[in-house]
């Protein structure tokens, strides 16, 4: 009964979070009974970034509609602020459920002001111009963290740009930030329960943000700038709402990432372009402005090539074909006009079955 | 329709591969260290299993697929010879991408496989992120070229190389007292951890030997093709020596440009600069007198190294550089520690880890990168380096 009172964008929304829920539960119960290989579990939390990343940057792909390049810029300020937090408070804050909060806040905020202090000038243009200054920014950012050096010793903080021995420091103090070799020996606070919390929360947001006023007239703004305009919605004011909003969450992700290795270094690997545009893959396959097909997507495209390890040198051709069959399956006219076929079989099915059964 | 019926069970098929790929692996963890999962060997029980990570794709593939070859070269050899203590190894690399989060998905991969030792990882970064894992699970690992400080941090890592602090440390005491020079001009890399750490510890040492750093350059991975405002501004300030903690390709760059503008300091590398005389289109002429640190040299009269270079010339096509070597011995020193603590396949890898870890101080290797290698409990080899100069276009030690 409380199923139909629900409406249409409740209910769907209640599929997506039940969705995360029985995920998490039948991982954990395979977990739990041993059915789960170790790879899989030491893909857990990456998986719960990935799943993040992918929900944040749909918010700005398919719900602002805007173009975001540097979606791993924003990832790489939250790992690199709270790893620093957390590796300065460790002796500190011993509790580390605390310290993990805070890291994540403070992680969430720095990508936050970022996104806001790129927002500001650029959301104010017309066109594909935050592609590019998110694709600069990203690139930015990683190169700035390869030159930062961060030391601590009984004097406080010591900063440089050129080497770690410039920074003087006195005998027992600590370089925290080293160039190139990144942050060293951050704590292992990440876990998959408080990934999954942290994804249930994410898409708590998202899904409100979407079916709010706010969310609406984002949408509008989405569909048509100008209609939108003239209603008299203050077009850059939403626009920074979802885009800082959405750099933020990314930034959590970031924080999650950072806290389940023990060693953090900006490579182009893990935090330059390569990087934003596999989030991107998954916002796109998963469906643009799709919330549960970002996340099927990321998970799915994570788990892939460590599948298909056995396969050895084949399996990033694989992956690559796979990549190319999904696009298939989601966006050609004619795969969705099958789909449609089918799914319409099955709801009348579905109908007939319950009417039956009443 | 035909179409569409297609690309569903292309696409099916994709996944159904994908679940019973993970199920291979997830079947080998059930049985920990038992009956392999993949049906390649029987009787595995009887096998010691040795995993190896390393980048095989990417910008540092050259390293991983030498270690590759140089530890598959070791397996050989040791099986053919009747394995230790009577045991065959098993033998299984995993790409790691030279990526953190990549290494510790490569290593869970090996620990599913019933993993009794790991020669790894190749690169550093990794091989810290692998390390924190290993020593949760209390896994042996024995790097053959992770040359970070960090990366031997616990008590059950170990490294075949030398770390990059000691290499600029050496290197410094060498130029120091055999007074090859008194200014001395330093160029590195910034942005590569292998070579600021190297300069570093240079630079720390130089205070303690009789000689100035009169100029320090940098550059980064973006800009590696001119060095010419490097070399003049070492060239202004009198240096004597440049100091080049980076890899060959760089180096040759750096000796063509400075004979270009008629300098000709000496000039004086660490293990990177190990394959000089290989790169193509490079006149040899220009590298005599280029002094390096190295652990190998391929052409070297020592009879272990020349059949160790011939052997894998037969094997791979390609002469082994320092990383193949260390690999090498790296296979050798885990056979030796074995053999030493006299585990059997059969005991879990957390106990073979716990007898390893003592038995690594014991040994002592006549390997292809020293005579008479040993561990301290630190992790770190005690090993002499060795001097080389490049005479006539030709490698020669210097004693």
């Amino acid at each position: 009964m409380t199923m139909k009172k629900m409406s249409k964008t409740t209910k769907s929304n209640m599929i997506t979070y039940l969705m995360v829920i029985v995920i998490f539960l039948v991982v954990e119960i395979l977990v739990f009974t041993g059915n789960v290989s170790s790879l899989l579990q030491g893909l857990l939390v990456p998986l719960c970034a990935y799943i993040i990343l992918a929900v944040s940057l749909n918010l700005t792909v398919g719900i602002l509609g805007e173009l975001s390049l540097g979606h791993a810029g924003f990832m790489c300020v939250g790992a690199f602020t709270s790893a620093f937090f957390s590796k300065c408070t460790v002796d500190t804050i011993t509790a580390s459920g605390l310290r993990y909060f805070l890291a994540l806040l403070i992680g969430a905020a720095a990508a936050g002001i970022c996104g806001i202090l790129i927002g500001i000038p650029v959301l104010r243009l017309k066109g594909d111009y935050l592609a590019i200054v998110t694709l600069a920014f990203g690139e930015i950012i990683k190169n700035i963290v390869n030159i930062l050096f961060i030391g601590r010793d009984s004097n406080g903080f010591h900063f440089s740009t050129k080497d770690s021995l410039s920074l003087g420091l006195e005998d027992g103090g600590k370089v925290i930030v080293n160039g190139p070799q990144g942050i060293t020996g951050t704590p292992k606070d990440s876990t998959f329960f408080i990934g999954v919390v942290l994804i249930l929360v994410t898409l708590f947001i998202v899904l409100n943000l979407i079916h709010s006023r706010s969310g609406r007239a984002i949408m509008a703004i989405r569909d048509n700038r100008i209609a939108a305009e003239s209603v008299g919605i203050n077009i850059t004011k939403y626009k920074l709402m979802a885009f800082s909003i959405s750099a933020s969450l990314a930034g959590v992700a970031g924080v999650i990432y950072a806290h389940n290795l023990a060693t953090l270094t900006a490579q182009p690997k893990n935090f330059g372009y390569n990087m934003s545009i596999m989030i991107l893959v998954f916002v796109v396959l998963g469906g643009i402005g799709n919330m549960r097909g970002s996340i099927i997507a990321a998970i799915i495209l994570t788990l892939l090539p460590e599948l298909l390890r056995s396969l050895s040198d084949y399996r990033m051709l694989i992956y690559a074909v796979v990549l190319i069959v999904m696009m298939l399956f989601n966006w050609s006219p004619k795969a969705i006009e099958w789909r449609g076929k089918y799914s319409s079989k099955f709801r009348r099915k579905n109908k007939k079955s319950t009417k039956e059964a009443a | 329709m035909k179409m569409k019926k297609a690309i569903s069970a292309v696409l099916a098929a994709t996944m159904a591969m994908a679940l019973l790929a993970g199920c291979g692996s997830g079947s080998g963890s059930d049985s920990g260290s038992g009956s392999s999962g993949s049906g390649e060997t029987g009787g595995s029980q009887e096998a010691f299993r040795i995993g190896a990570i390393g980048p095989v794709t990417g910008g540092a593939a050259v390293y991983g697929e030498a270690v590759k070859n140089g530890a598959e070269l070791a397996v050989k050899e040791i099986n053919e010879a009747g394995g230790i203590g009577g045991k065959q190894i098993e033998y299984k690399y995993e790409d790691d991408e030279h990526d953190a989060e990549k290494a510790v998905n490569a290593y869970n991969t090996l620990k599913d496989w019933g993993m009794h030792a790991l020669l790894g990882t190749v690169t550093s970064a990794p091989c810290v992120a692998v390390g924190e894992v290993s020593q949760a699970d209390n896994i042996f690992m024995l790097t053959p070229s992770g040359t970070a400080v960090e990366c031997v941090q616990y008590d059950n890592a170990f490294r075949v190389c030398f770390s990059d602090p000691m290499q600029g440390l050496e290197s410094a005491k060498y130029i120091g007292e055999n007074g090859l020079a008194k200014k001395v001009a330093a160029i590195y890399d910034s942005s590569d951890v292998y070579s600021t750490g190297i300069y570093e510890a240079f630079v720390k040492e130089a205070e303690n030997q009789d000689f100035e750093v009169v100029a320090a350059e940098a550059f980064t991975a973006e800009s590696k093709t001119d060095f010419s405002v490097q070399l003049q501004k070492a060239k202004d300030a009198g240096a004597e020596l440049v100091f080049l903690p980076f890899y060959y390709t760089e180096a040759s760059l750096v000796l063509k440009q400075a004979s270009g503008m008629n300098y000709e300091p000496i000039f004086f590398g660490c293990d990177g600069m190990d394959g000089i005389l290989a790169v193509e289109g490079f006149d040899v002429n220009l590298a005599n007198n280029l002094m390096f640190m190295s652990p190998f040299t391929p052409t070297s009269e020592d009879e272990t190294i020349q059949k160790f270079v011939t052997d894998y010339q037969d094997a791979y096509g390609d002469t082994p550089n320092q990383f193949a070597a260390d690999a090498y011995d790296g296979m050798y020193a885990i056979k030796a520690a074995m053999e030493e603590a006299g585990v059997t396949p059969d005991m879990s890898s957390s106990d073979i880890c716990d007898a390893l870890k003592d038995a690594m101080t014991k040994i002592s290797i006549d390997g292809v990168t020293a005579k008479g290698l040993t561990w301290e409990a630190d992790g770190e080899p005690s090993k002499e380096p060795m001097v080389v100069r490049i005479a006539d276009g030709d490698y020669a030690v210097v004693e």
